[in-house]
């Protein structure tokens, strides 16, 4: 557990000396969801229906930014063999960096929604919803985004490859997630889609750590 | 039982199932041929007109089998995927590979003869059911396979990664089909209904099976081919290939 | 049989763009890609082919 906790440390850390590639992801979100309504019309009505959607969509694409860098500049040093070579298990410390990814560039983004949800006239309670749903998702995007950064880790063109092999598997995060709002907009009862949100998340923190790690070990061949 | 065991076993290793491969083809193609034949001629002369949608659902014959091979072609891709990761098998990786841009066709193909359905039918080139739009991420995933295995040179490690991208994909299909299920069902739920299709004659049915084992032979065919051109790109520097190409 | 001529089998009932667009597109793409897989094999074979000859000419320009 200690290593767990080292390994969220030092990225954390190491984060912190360049902020500049944490706050891309943050600016990127902030940008895309101001441009649609300048895109679309001020239609306060339209916008509203369409808010969820466009926060989720970008939400995804703000995630996928920092996705590259989740396991290079490690693999580039010799870190990440090391890494594989210690004797604390390589699936804690692979789950210790996603969960780094996720309050580098998942919790942000979750903090900063509420605001950008004004944005598109959402009332509180569709905010509470959308932040709540984002929380949910959001860890579930970093560890979906794992599998496909650790496959694509040092491989020709591995950004565009990254997009292609992670964004159909977010598919389901993005249903639910923005199903999620969407119907509490509606007035339905929106319990529904966060459990199975939730479900997903839970699924994932077994599954995803225990696939990166073995494509990790792949790529250290 | 041991004895059987080992007698699959030595058709796993790429010199002995290179002839073998070889030797079947032939036999797929022709049964391919036969089927489509047969299929064909259900399809267009046998089978009656459809009473509400006139000869226009005659596309059922080719666009009902595409939909299916494209989806058995993936579980069949991750089976020799998943199998070619856990025995170390070189052949089973081969042909996973080899599969993978026919289903990459035949998802396609399910994507445009379902387009030409849906425009007559239902006015729309497109409409977001949840079968159209799985059938789409399912293009997606193979496309994904493809690329990730294009692109990394090193043929072992692109067996491995393809073969944990195929098995991802086979866990997110079922969720991805049951989530845009639901969204579609929340979304459109009085649009068109899909599923209430015309009641299906017992020769559409016949004509349906014949062109999906024609598609099914033609697969098989085409996946033979290629992985013989695979093995022969990735042996070709051992003493066997030299004396296998005359 | 339901066609009473040639010109009425091709009309389709008037979906002729549609189920000719259709089966049309599979017989394109399901004779291209044999051709194409058989083609690539043809091309591996030629290129070891020529690989052995060379070997062969090599030995043979090396024992005399």
């Amino acid at each position: 557990m200690s290593a767990f906790l080292a390994t969220v440390k030092r990225d954390l850390l190491l984060a912190l000396r360049r902020k500049s590639e944490v706050l891309t992801a943050v600016f990127f979100f902030v940008i895309v969801t101001s441009l649609f309504p300048l895109g679309i019309g001020p239609e306060a009505v339209l916008l509203k229906k369409i808010a969820p959607g466009i926060l989720w969509v970008a939400a995804l694409l703000a995630t996928l930014l920092g996705l590259p860098r989740l396991f290079a500049t490690d693999h580039v040093d010799g870190t990440l063999e090391q890494m594989a070579l210690s004797p604390s298990p390589l699936g804690l410390l692979v789950a210790g960096k996603i969960l780094a990814h996720w309050l580098l560039c998942g919790l942000p983004l979750v903090l900063l929604a509420p605001i950008l949800g004004l944005q598109f006239d959402l009332d509180a309670s569709a905010l509470g919803i959308l932040t709540l749903a984002l929380l949910l998702g959001t860890p579930l995007l970093s560890l979906i985004g794992s599998i496909g950064a650790a496959l694509t880790l040092g491989v020709r063109g591995g950004g565009v490859l990254l997009a292609l092999l992670v964004l159909p598997l977010y598919i389901p995060a993005l249903i639910f997630g923005a199903g999620a709002v969407e119907a509490h907009i509606a007035g339905l009862d929106a319990s529904g889609h966060l459990s199975l949100l939730a479900a997903m998340l839970a699924l994932a923190v077994f599954f995803a750590p225990w696939a990166t790690t073995a494509a990790l070990r792949i790529a250290l061949e | 039982m041991r004895q059987s065991i080992i007698h699959w076993f030595r058709f796993a290793s790429p010199q002995s199932f290179y002839p073998l491969a070889g030797r079947l083809i032939p036999w797929f193609w022709a049964a391919a041929a036969l089927f489509a034949i047969a299929g064909l001629w259900i399809s267009f002369f046998v089978a009656p007109t459809d009473a509400q949608q006139g000869e226009g659902y005659r596309i059922i014959f080719v666009h009902v089998p595409a939909s299916w091979m494209s989806m058995f072609i993936y579980m069949v891709m991750a089976f020799w995927a998943g199998l070619g990761l856990a025995l170390n098998t070189r052949v089973s990786a081969m042909m996973a590979q080899a599969l993978a841009p026919t289903g990459a066709l035949m998802a396609a193909l399910s994507l445009w003869t379902g387009a030409l359905w849906g425009k007559p039918m239902w006015g729309a080139w497109w409409v977001w059911d949840a079968r159209l739009t799985s059938e789409l991420i399912l293009l997606f995933l193979f496309l994904g396979f493809m690329a990730l295995q294009a692109a990394i040179d090193d043929p072992r490690r692109a067996d491995k990664a393809g073969a944990i991208l195929a098995l991802v994909g086979v866990v997110n299909i079922p969720i991805i089909y049951f989530s845009v299920k639901w969204w579609n069902t929340l979304h459109q739920g009085s649009t068109i209904n899909l599923n209430k299709a015309p009641s299906m004659a017992q020769t559409m049915l016949w004509g349906m099976l014949l062109m999906a084992l024609a598609f099914w032979m033609y697969s098989i065919a085409i996946a033979l081919v290629r992985v013989r051109a695979i093995i022969l790109e990735r042996e070709r520097h051992t003493e066997w290939v030299k004396h296998a190409v005359e | 049989m339901q066609w009473n001529s040639v010109g009425e089998f091709f009309a389709m009932g008037g979906y002729a763009f549609y189920v000719w667009g259709s089966f049309g597109a599979c017989a394109l793409l399901m004779i291209a890609e044999p051709f194409l897989a058989k083609r690539r094999l043809s091309e591996i074979r030629k290129s070891l082919i020529r690989e052995r000859i060379a070997d062969e000419l090599e030995k043979q320009q090396q024992t005399p």
